[in-house]
């Protein structure tokens, strides 16, 4: 079998095993649930070991890697046309990072899942899955297979906000999913709409394959989306309107301001392992998608339209950071953090330079490491007293040295030290951004100015945190219960930081760890964007 | 041995982490010893690469190590460059480094967090030298952010005083910003030259295609990295603050090294000021705002370590004066004696704040010569040394600068013997004040206070020796001297001295004059100092009591901090809670909640109409078909 299909539905199986379980094993869940996450560790360790960097991907379905494609529904829908879903699971470059992302992020969630007390065989089983939806989506090159995935993330995600998380967590859940469902009903026309447009070369079928919707070869004379039958959809073209939709749905799992305010409500309300997953995982199925469908699939509107993704990222950078220096709550300067961060990520991807696209990329998985660690350390102060308000706890260095230390190093990581991921993320974006310039001509020199200030936003807004919850004199609002209850981190608490702190040093001080994966496939796409 | 150079980095570097990770099982004498011992080895290494370096002159090695950082077109190589610069900032760095470690072993000896200080020592010791010994942009901003770091734990390295917790933020915030410019110069050096290494920017510098409006903003970005890391107007406030952090650090990192990056940045990037010479009147002008500014403040000031503090940030002042004149060299060199006096008058001051049980403030203090006998003579030469006064090591150096400032603008120049003769009265001031007259602090302090033990005692001596003769590196021609310095850097600087306009050269009698006139002042000053301080025992004014106009100013630093809370901190807060509270709550989410509400509102209202009654529905229907009936006859 495959080596991809073992990585997205293994954890689907351990899902079952916590279904069938009896309730008297309640507490074993989740071992299950370590032991297949551990399991995936191992996989994406060993397809990052076996992958083949010089293979590029992206349009040409040649170089694609561990491809398995089987035929999954054929129809016969009358006349001479079928029905032609496949069952297509593949990587490049430009998804590969993201599964060793996404097995060790899991890996996190569960462990600090040790908090979750209620109705555990629900709670287990529905991670699960959620897991198992993640990895399809960074697999999947069929767009139906895609969607299906897409949207499989959505159900988990609601319920175990809405069934675990704070006092406001319906609240939180219903918007989070409404945001969502609004951009993926779309997505579902434009899907749809792409599938009557292209054809398969061999077969001459309709397609949901991804790579051929990459070729404007495929595309049927005088379809909907065909690169020049100029056809107008609202007064707008057709291809334009499509990559609007497609980039507007995927924007909001970014998020993009104004787009983003489910996110603080449901970091705020959601339980410390789905704030995990959310901002480890979830955010970065936003930019993937941006990448492996919006650019590849409508590059010249991508090139239309890359001021004003320039511009979004920028002011989601600044927004972002100048929201986060307003904050009183731990939790939500950290979701907004994450709102700046992420900024980064569209600035390098409207730059449509290999280095903007690298940084891009970079930018995700490093956030993707650091916004995990950060959520933890706020989990780990949560379930000690409960209170996450940043005045009321001073001095806490004293107490929890070991803590503090970690949280120094993700808020010093986080704000773009050398020798950290971010750093070199967040100047790739930038090294990116500066030269469209010259270049492309794609983003004017100021928007890359803008870009730059976040980071120095981003220090104002750390170092004052620091300075308010952990030096000083030692004084709780809580008092003497919560001076016994503010117990240093535990080993458990340890295994899951120490790797999150170790990738973040290790792809600051030796970036090429990923850059020389990626390099191929950001060329490659480079080249089908901008040619 | 030069092949070798990574060993320079890398000892600290092994330094560290043995002393972090081994903080709670080894030793205080094992970890001061290993801590030092690391930096002596840097240093020898560092003197057997200046000698070889010295022999046989050659414009500049670069040593690859590898391959750093690869994505498209964009390379970092991680390689070393040794040149003259790199070599005598290797010296200082860990020649003064490892005596200030020696210091500390004394000085920290009673602290709990000694080996976190010399764990972080050592950083900052690896970190410095990554700044001064790469050969590109990129590995020099790592080492420039990574001395920022460690000053920020330094500084705040008693953390449980939320002063010095909030002085450390200050410093890292305000370096930031610095650092902003830094980068953005990067980015644009990247795109312009299409390279990050020096040899190959400073080659196409002159080159075509290269504008000179290009070329300028490169250099007001760096310059302006430059006034944040070496505390120039606007972005110095900064650095008095950093005296939260233990002496020793404010020595080495606060005066000796580190706030000297600035100058080795634009000393190393010397060709592109000279071809942008607007830049290099602005940091002419910047530099002696700064050095009287600081220098007006430090006339009035009472903690002996905010004095000290000052006049760093005023010489530095000095040290860019000499940059945006052309005087590289002496700018320069004035670096290297500077680093000698100014951490020999930090340590002296922190032997004096050990024995006074940790008294800073000098209007409690008085009468301490026979008390601390070495710590007075030591800091008296230190005195003399950047009171400017021959054949003192900070005479030559400061003359040389003054004297390119006579050359290029005689303004210059008389502003800058104005702020010479201020570092002399405040200098003479602090030393009677601490040293003369009768003692005022406590009965207790006056029974405690005492020498310090020889750990701190015998590097006050070797750089009292080098502040006496540290001038000898490079004595004038006027004088005599064959201008060491001079010729040794002379490759570094060729591009700069071959492009740059050449006057007339100074005739002798002009310079000896020059000369003259700076000594006589700075002994004008002396003498008002000592008939003020030391001859009628004058005491500054406490905190709150009266003074004259312009003393209130200068004692509370013009009040430029409380301005720029008001300029920057406090919108920067109402814009953040503006954001926020109204445009993010109210207004974006205030349009998505009310999108729900009104979905709900309208359905409930719509629920209504299904009342269940057959006749209301017929009613309803016969309005419908009246209502497209009336319709289809307008249209009509």
């Amino acid at each position: 079998m495959n080596l991809l299909s073992v990585l997205v539905f293994s954890p689907l199986v351990a899902g079952l095993i916590v279904l069938v379980l009896p309730a008297s094993l309640q507490s074993r869940y989740k071992y299950v649930a370590l032991a297949a996450t551990i399991l995936q560790v191992l996989l994406s360790v060993l397809v990052w070991v076996r992958f083949n960097p010089s293979l590029g991907g992206v349009n040409n379905e040649h170089t694609l890697q561990f491809a398995e494609k089987l035929s999954w529904i054929q129809l016969n829908v009358g006349g001479d046309s079928r029905l032609q879903i496949d069952y297509f699971l593949a990587i490049d470059g430009l998804s590969m990072p993201f599964l060793l992302l996404t097995s060790l992020v899991m890996f996190v969630a569960v462990l600090s899942s040790w908090e979750i007390t209620t109705n555990l065989k629900g709670y287990f089983a529905l991670f699960m899955l959620l897991d198992t939806a993640v990895m399809g989506v960074f697999t999947a090159m069929d767009f139906f297979l895609f969607y299906l995935f897409y949207e499989l993330m959505l159900l988990p995600i609601y319920f175990l906000i809405g069934m675990w998380g704070g006092v406001k967590r319906e609240y939180a859940a219903i918007k989070f999913f409404l945001y969502t469902l609004f951009g993926s009903v779309f997505m579902l026309l434009i899907m749809v709409g792409l599938y009557f447009s292209v054809q398969d070369p061999l077969t001459g079928d309709h397609t949901f394959n991804m790579v051929h919707m990459m070729n404007p070869a495929n595309y049927v004379d005088g379809s909907l989306f065909a690169k020049f039958s100029g056809q107008l959809l609202l007064g707008i073209p057709a291809r334009s309107l499509a990559f609007i939709v497609l980039f507007v749905a995927f924007a909001i799992k970014v998020p993009i301001v104004p787009l983003h305010t489910w996110l603080p409500d449901a970091h705020v309300e959601a339980p410390t392992p789905v704030s995990i997953v959310l901002a480890g995982i979830l955010l970065k199925v936003g930019g993937y998608g941006v990448i492996r469908i919006c650019y590849s699939i409508f590059p010249e509107a991508a090139l239309g339209y890359a001021w004003w993704i320039g511009l979004i990222g920028v002011v989601s950078i600044i927004y972002g950071a100048l929201n986060a220096l307003a904050q009183r709550d731990l939790k939500r300067l950290v979701a907004y953090s994450s709102v700046s961060h992420m900024g980064f990520v569209l600035l390098g991807i409207a730059s449509v330079t290999a280095e903007g696209i690298s940084g891009a990329m970079m930018q995700m998985i490093s956030h993707g490491f650091l916004s995990v660690m950060l959520f933890f350390l706020v989990g780990v102060i949560y379930t000690r007293v409960h209170d996450r308000e940043i005045a009321n706890f001073r001095g806490l260095s004293q107490l929890m040295p070991q803590y503090t230390f970690f949280i120094m190093v993700a808020f010093f990581a986080s704000l773009g030290l050398p020798g950290f991921s971010a750093f070199i993320a967040e100047a790739f974006s930038l090294t990116g951004a500066f030269k469209s310039a010259g270049v492309n001509g794609l983003i004017p020199r100021w928007m890359a100015l803008g870009g730059s200030v976040g980071i120095l936003l981003s220090a104002a807004y750390l170092l004052w945190t620091l300075q308010r919850m952990f030096f000083g004199q030692l004084r709780l609002s809580g008092g003497e219960p919560w001076r016994l209850l503010l117990t240093d981190v535990t080993i458990r608490e340890k295994i899951a930081l120490v790797p999150l702190a170790a990738m973040a040093l290790l792809l600051g001080i030796l970036p090429g760890v990923v850059f020389t994966q990626i390099n191929t496939s950001v060329l490659d796409l480079v080249k089908l964007v901008n040619p | 041995m030069i092949a070798l150079v990574w060993l320079v980095p890398l000892l600290p570097l092994i330094g560290f982490l043995v002393n972090g990770l081994g903080r709670n099982v080894l030793s205080k004498g094992v970890l001061g010893f290993i801590g030092s011992a690391v930096v002596l080895g840097s240093f020898i290494i560092s003197v057997l690469i200046f000698n070889e370096l010295h022999s046989s002159p050659q414009a500049a090695h670069v040593i690859p190590l590898f391959d750093w950082i690869q994505a498209g077109n964009f390379k970092v190589p991680f390689s070393f460059q040794v040149d003259g610069l790199s070599a005598i900032m290797l010296l200082i760095i860990t020649g003064i480094g490892f005596l200030i470690h020696v210091y500390s072993t004394g000085y920290m000896h009673y602290d709990a967090g000694f080996a976190k200080f010399f764990a972080y020592l050592n950083l900052f010791i690896f970190f410095m030298l990554l700044l001064v010994l790469g050969s590109n942009y990129v590995v020099m901003f790592i080492g420039w952010e990574g001395v920022g770091l460690c000053s920020y734990l330094l500084i705040g390295f008693w953390f449980t005083n939320s002063a010095y917790a909030s002085a450390a933020k200050k410093a890292f915030v305000m370096n930031r910003i610095g650092d902003l410019g830094f980068l953005i110069a990067v980015f644009l050096i990247f795109t312009t030259f299409g390279s990050i290494e020096f040899t190959e920017v400073f080659s196409k510098a002159d080159g075509p295609g290269i504008g000179a409006g290009m070329l300028t903003l490169i250099t007001i970005l760096l310059f302006v990295g430059a006034t944040g890391k070496s505390a120039q107007v606007p972005l110095f406030t900064w650095l008095p603050d950093a005296m939260a952090g233990p002496t020793p650090v404010s020595a080495l990192i606060h005066a000796a090294t580190m706030v000297t990056a600035g100058i080795y940045m634009i000393a190393r990037s010397n060709i592109l000021f000279t071809l942008a010479p607007y830049t290099l009147d602005i940091v002419a002008v910047i530099g002696i705002v700064t050095a009287l500014l600081a220098a007006a403040i430090a006339i009035t000031q009472t903690d002996i370590k905010k004095v000290l503090a000052y006049s760093t940030v005023s010489q530095l002042g000095y040290m860019f004066l000499g940059l945006g004149v052309g005087a590289f060299t002496g700018s320069f060199f004035h670096v290297i004696t500077h680093a000698f006096f100014k951490a020999l008058l930090f340590l002296g001051a922190g032997s004096v704040i050990h024995g006074m049980s940790n008294e800073q403030d000098m209007r409690l203090m008085g009468g301490l010569r026979s008390k601390l006998p070495v710590t007075f003579w030591t800091m008296l030469a230190g005195t003399i040394a950047i009171a400017g006064l021959p054949p003192f090591s900070g005479f030559f150096s400061k003359d040389e600068i003054l004297a390119h400032a006579y050359e290029h603008n005689k303004l210059l120049w008389v502003l800058g013997v104005i702020g010479a003769m201020l570092t002399s009265f405040y200098m003479f001031r602090m030393l009677f004040l601490t040293f003369s007259g009768k003692f005022r602090g406590t009965h207790e302090q006056e029974h405690h206070a005492h020498e310090s033990p020889s750990s701190m005692t015998i590097p006050l001596v070797i750089l009292a020796i080098l502040s006496v003769a540290g001038g000898l590196l490079n004595v004038p021609e006027a004088l005599g001297g064959s201008q060491w310095l001079h010729e040794f850097l002379s490759p570094v600087f060729a591009a700069s001295t071959a492009s740059a306009a050449h006057g007339e050269p100074m005739d002798h009698a002009t310079e000896f004059m020059l000369m003259a006139i700076s000594v006589g002042g700075a002994l004008v000053s002396l003498v008002i100092a000592y008939f003020r301080y030391g001859k009628s025992g004058h005491v500054p004014a406490p905190d709150f009591g009266p003074r004259s106009f312009f003393a209130k100013l200068s004692y509370h630093k013009f009040y430029i901090d409380e301005f720029y809370d008001a300029l920057i901190r406090k919108p920067l807060d109402a814009v953040s809670g503006f954001l926020f509270s109204v445009v993010d709550k109210t207004g974006i989410d205030g349009l998505v909640n009310g999108l729900g509400k009104g979905t709900v509102e309208t359905s409930k209202g719509l629920r209504l109409l299904q009342t269940g009654n057959i006749g209301f529905y017929i009613f309803m229907m016969v309005i419908g078909i009246l209502a497209i009936l009336v319709y289809s006859f307008i249209k009509i």
